[in-house]
């Protein structure tokens, strides 16, 4: 029901909307339920559990019930608080949790089942037959419970992240809040002021208070105001600071388009925030707490601030004929706000026998509400007295059982917050949050005046901590009721009291908990899921808490509380993930070949961060297998051409550079000559291999190391480590240049000729020999050679500045073809290095040695280096180690297959029979036979012996031969040909 | 969570890369026996309270740093470069 002249809503603006297919109006600045219940809509939803029908509790994110799903297909929102959901005209909402509709739900036959439902049914109750529980019983509660569901469908709002800094962050634009932002911005700090509500003002929008002579709201947008015109200050509203971590650093949710359906182009939806701040200041405000009596979740009975908000801040009354019922003077404030409206009020219940009285209303002294009744809206109330019991009819409840200060913010570093007995509550801790001052309501002052000062305080304590001087404010003049309270969780009596709304925990689920011994806290929380709703019980924890203190025996302090954990209130996972979805997810890193491989329809595989080509498909190739039989023919027949430039190369620079190399890697390299190129082993501390590479000495103290794609980052980071951390003395330094380099492998017999038409100096095997390399002219560029060779074959790497690379790979793909050869992709470079027994990362997968892979002998023994020490331990030496073999299928069954063990010929193949594993397999066209490499127990004694190959997984048995894992010409002949 | 580097000023952690102990500064010579290797590559305490770590400013400097921090309350009382640190 609209009241005329009240409200901050503007009523020359009428926004349509439509609410489960029906279409409604409200005003500009009506959220989704204020407009409902100014349509007279009471019934928002259905309860989690009992499917009972529920209306609105509150006026705020703190809202249980009205939760509603907004919009429709892929973008739909579920779970939307109506409370918070601004209205906009072609709004759709519609109510969750109910079959066929809101109204008439079968589902509601829950209620009548709720003797079986109570805390931890799901032990006690449909136990039997046990294998029903997964197959039935589950599917069935879980289809019948619940919230809203998700389309199921990608989401293609844009959701954004984004990162600021301050010198005062302001939680809450209340009157704590304004006072701490204007004392804070007027010293000249860079304030941000965030606050979870469309419009700043808090309470003061909601209360009929005065602030300096004037109406709070007049107040709060004059405060605004100033703040706009500042420099210094940022104003965030519709932002929820929801979680508060380390050194500063806090999470906040901005709902940027939700009060819209207008996208502006490239907007996003939501945006996530950290907020980095030297300081800040809390002032959240405080949230209401409901009585527990029977049927207290009605559609009409809700808190008495929220019915104040209602009437105040949107000139809305809940309802034609309210009642109010309390403990506190707020049940009085709430009567005279109600009346001069001009809405009845059938009664005024104080639960506390010296509460005051009043001329303009009666009120019934140390009397209780216990009960309520109603089919889906609230219809009478019944009120116990000493006198005895007596049935009001009404249609609204107000009721308020104190406030709870908002310390959810302060816990979240694991700070408890302090019981203050004399308002019954909770609150912060200081220093619970390092850096963090609270003011106002969230630290147990709830008078307008006592907020307001502390606003100021607060700005001056963390204003002092920054070496900034605050201006002088004098406190604007405002009401200071003092807040009395008796305490009062819950009216006595039989039936369901409710606690937890959205999750339907009642009194009597709290008692049964302490009654089963869950009595610590955190087991009855468990036990009954109070509290674990999405709005983590911030309308019922502490009473429950109350509840178990009384069941218990206790007092709440001794009780404790349970933990309030970020985020304060849901966040989307979208908005976690902004910006990491999709492409966003990890780098990718292409090379300066990429688009012509792509134009060459290779399939592009990831290695690391990098896309590579897995080959290059020719015309009547129908899979891989064929072209990749070819690109090895290819290379060991005529010459291939392979991008090589995702190898990481890092340039090693310095007097010490050779002293460095030798104690990074096993074997040495202050001793190889200017010019040349040599294959180094690295190992970790603990003995095992970490990556291999080569090497290349550029001059008297330069080098060039290439380690392999996938590891070239943590290489880069163990070489900065050993130097910094272990041998800062030695003057050497380290540059990534991976990205500057584009380098190809040019293979095969007819290498050096495909080279020599492009060389300004041609190479010949004086100047050039296997290991050579150094500076070359290719066609007027600067670049490097190579003479090194992971094919077995003739073959060099020839790098040139990246800026170069596409057209040198054109002009290389186009001369190999001409001489018959072409382009060759990872399948046929594995295929050629398995030929050849060169290990990758298959084999040096971190728990294998260089004795395991037969580079024993290259841990130098003239020297230390990284690792060397712990792999001499005995283990790792000793004989029965599985070692690098080859292995050659000789049976009837050709197949070999990579993860598969290795048993003796007449072994079971069973665990404990178990000598070892394949890494790497293919088919090698150059032999025509399956190739595998693998680890085997002495295996290098072994060549000649056939073993059996089992994959129980995949079903295949094959007998081996183990041979040399050099299977292609072992003499090495071809590399120096 | 925030980490001053010595060199860049304070950053988000996220520039970092995690390590672990600094006992890793604190390698033995060769010949310092199997219980000094052992202690050195895999024995760590897990303190409730402060420890020295390292972290490497990966995405910044490139400087690994001995950060010194209390697991319990997460302050961070100091950092410095591992360079300046003896073993």
């Amino acid at each position: 029901m609209r009241i005329a002249g009240k409200g901050l809503v503007d009523r020359s603006q009428t926004v349509p909307f439509v609410f489960d297919g029906v279409r409604y109006e409200g005003f500009e600045g009506d959220t989704l339920a204020s407009a409902l219940l100014a349509n007279g809509i009471k019934l928002m939803g259905r309860s989690f559990k009992y499917h009972r029908p529920r209306g609105v509790l509150t006026a705020g994110s703190e809202e249980p019930n009205a939760l509603v799903t907004v919009g429709a297909g892929a973008a739909q929102e579920p779970n939307v608080r109506a409370t918070m959901q601004e209205i906009y005209p072609g709004l759709e909402a519609r109510s969750q949790n109910r079959w066929p509709s809101l109204g008439f739900d079968m589902m509601a036959v829950n209620d009548l089942a709720a003797p079986f439902l109570g805390a931890g049914f799901y032990y006690k109750t449909f136990m039997w037959p046990k294998s029903f529980w997964e197959k039935l019983y589950e599917p069935i509660i879980r289809r019948a419970a619940g919230l809203g569901a998700l389309s199921g469908e990608d989401n293609a709002d844009k959701y954004e992240s984004a990162y600021a800094f301050c010198d005062v962050l302001v939680i809450g634009a209340g009157p704590a809040g304004l006072m701490a932002a204007l004392t804070a911005a007027r010293a000249g700090a860079d304030v941000i002021l965030a606050d979870e509500n469309a419009r700043m003002g808090g309470r003061l929008l909601a209360e009929t208070y005065e602030v300096d002579g004037k109406p709070g709201p007049v107040w709060a947008d004059e405060v605004l105001a100033e703040l706009h015109s500042m420099g210094n200050v940022r104003l965030m509203t519709r932002t929820t600071v929801a979680g508060a971590y380390d050194q500063g650093t806090f999470a906040a949710l901005e709902r940027v388009l939700h009060h819209t359906d207008h996208r502006p182009r490239g907007a996003p939806l939501e945006t996530y925030w950290r907020i980095v701040a030297k300081r800040s200041v809390l002032a959240a405000g405080a949230l209401e707490r409901p009585i527990a009596f029977r049927d207290n979740d009605r559609p009409g009975i809700m808190t008495a601030g929220a019915v104040r908000a209602y009437l105040n801040r949107w000139g809305v009354s809940p309802g034609r004929n309210v009642t109010i019922f309390g403990n506190t003077d707020d049940i009085h404030r709430t009567a005279r706000d109600l009346l001069e409206a001009g809405v009845h009020v059938a009664a005024v219940i104080d639960s506390r026998h010296d509460a005051p009285g009043s001329d303009d209303y009666e009120v019934l002294r140390g009397a209780q509400v216990c009960s309520s009744a109603g089919r889906k809206g609230l219809e009478s109330i019944t009120v116990r007295r000493a006198s005895g019991e007596d049935r009001i009819h009404t249609d609204c409840l107000a009721m308020t059982g104190g406030w709870n200060p908002s310390v959810h913010l302060t816990c979240h570093m694991n700070g408890r917050p302090t019981w203050r007995r004399e308002i019954e509550a909770f609150v912060p801790t200081p220093g619970a949050v390092p850096g963090m001052v609270t003011a106002g309501a969230c630290n147990g002052s709830f008078s307008t005046a006592a907020c307001l000062e502390e606003g100021i305080t607060a700005a001056e304590s963390v204003l002092g901590d920054l070496g900034m001087t605050a201006p002088k404010i004098t406190v604007p003049q405002a009401e200071d009721t003092p807040y009395e309270i008796a305490p009062l969780w819950a009216v006595p009596g039989k039936g369901r009291a409710w606690l937890d709304f959205q999750n339907d925990v009642t009194v009597k689920d709290v008692k049964q908990a302490a009654t089963e011994n869950f009595r610590s806290v955190e087991h009855m929380k468990r036990y009954t899921t109070q509290g674990m709703a999405t709005d983590q019980g911030k309308n019922s924890n502490v009473a429950a808490l109350a509840i178990l203190a009384d069941a218990t025996g206790r007092g709440i302090p001794e009780t404790g509380t349970t933990t309030f954990r970020p985020p304060y209130s849901p966040i989307a996972i979208a908005a976690l993930g902004a910006g990491a979805e999709g492409k966003g997810f990890k780098p990718q890193r292409f090379t300066t070949s990429h688009k012509a491989s792509v134009a060459r329809q290779a399939p592009m595989v990831e290695a690391g961060l990098w896309y590579r080509p897995s080959y290059f498909p020719k015309e009547g190739e129908s899979n891989w297998r064929q072209s990749c039989d070819r690109e090895v023919n290819m290379v060991r027949q005529t010459v291939g051409v392979c991008d090589v430039s995702t190898l990481g190369k890092i340039d090693i620079q310095g007097p010490d550079a050779g002293a460095f190399l030798d104690f990074v890697y096993t074997n040495m390299f202050s001793t190889l000559k200017v010019g040349r190129t040599r294959y180094g082993l690295m190992l970790r501390e603990d003995g095992h291999v970490m990556d291999d590479g080569t090497t290349a000495r550029l001059g008297e103290t330069h080098y060039l190391m290439t380690t392999t794609t996938a590891a070239a980052g943590d290489v880069m980071k163990h070489l900065e480590f050993v130097h910094q951390g272990l041998r800062p003395d030695w003057d050497v330094s380290f540059t990534s240049v991976t990205e500057h380099w584009a380098q190809f492998a040019v293979a095969g017999p007819k290498s050096r000729e495909l080279l020599n038409g492009i060389l300004d100096m041609p190479l010949d095997d004086d100047s050039w020999p296997f290991m050579a390399c150094g500076p070359v002219s290719v066609l007027g560029v600067q670049g490097r050679l190579f003479r090194i060779s992971f094919s077995g074959e003739h073959a060099y790497e020839v790098a040139v500045p990246a800026r170069y690379g596409a057209s040198l790979f054109d002009i290389l793909t186009k001369r190999a073809e001409a001489l018959g050869g072409g382009l060759y992709g990872m399948e046929a470079l594995n295929v050629l290095r398995i030929e050849k027994g060169f290990i990758t990362h298959a084999e040096i997968h971190g728990r294998t040695t260089a004795y395991d892979i037969g580079m024993g002998r290259m841990v130098s023994q003239k020297k230390d280096s990284i690792g060397k020490t712990m792999s001499q331990r005995a283990g790792l030496e000793e004989p029965g180690r599985e070692r690098l073999v080859g292995l050659k299928p000789v049976g009837e069954s050709k197949q070999l297959l990579a993860g598969a063990h290795l048993y003796k010929e007449e072994a079971e193949p069973v665990r404990s029979n178990d000598q070892g594993y394949l890494t790497s397999v293919c088919y090698s066209p150059t032999l025509g036979s399956m190739l595998g490499l693998g680890f085997l127990a002495d295996g290098p004694e072994r060549y000649g012996e056939v073993v059996k190959l089992v994959d129980h997984l995949r079903g295949v048995t094959t007998l081996c031969e183990v041979v040399n894992p050099v299977f292609f010409d072992p003499e090495g002949g071809r590399v120096r040909g | 969570m925030r980490i001053t580097c010595p060199l860049c000023g304070e950053r988000d952690r996220r520039e970092f890369y995690y390590r672990g102990a600094a006992v890793d500064l604190a390698r033995p010579e060769p010949d310092a026996g199997e219980a000094a290797w052992d202690e050195f590559v895999y024995l760590r305490d897990n303190p409730a309270g402060m420890t020295r770590e390292l972290w490497y400013h990966e995405g910044g400097c490139g400087a690994w740093i001995v950060v010194t921090r209390d697991t319990v309350t997460h302050e961070i009382s100091g950092t410095e470069l591992a360079s300046g640190v003896s073993a």
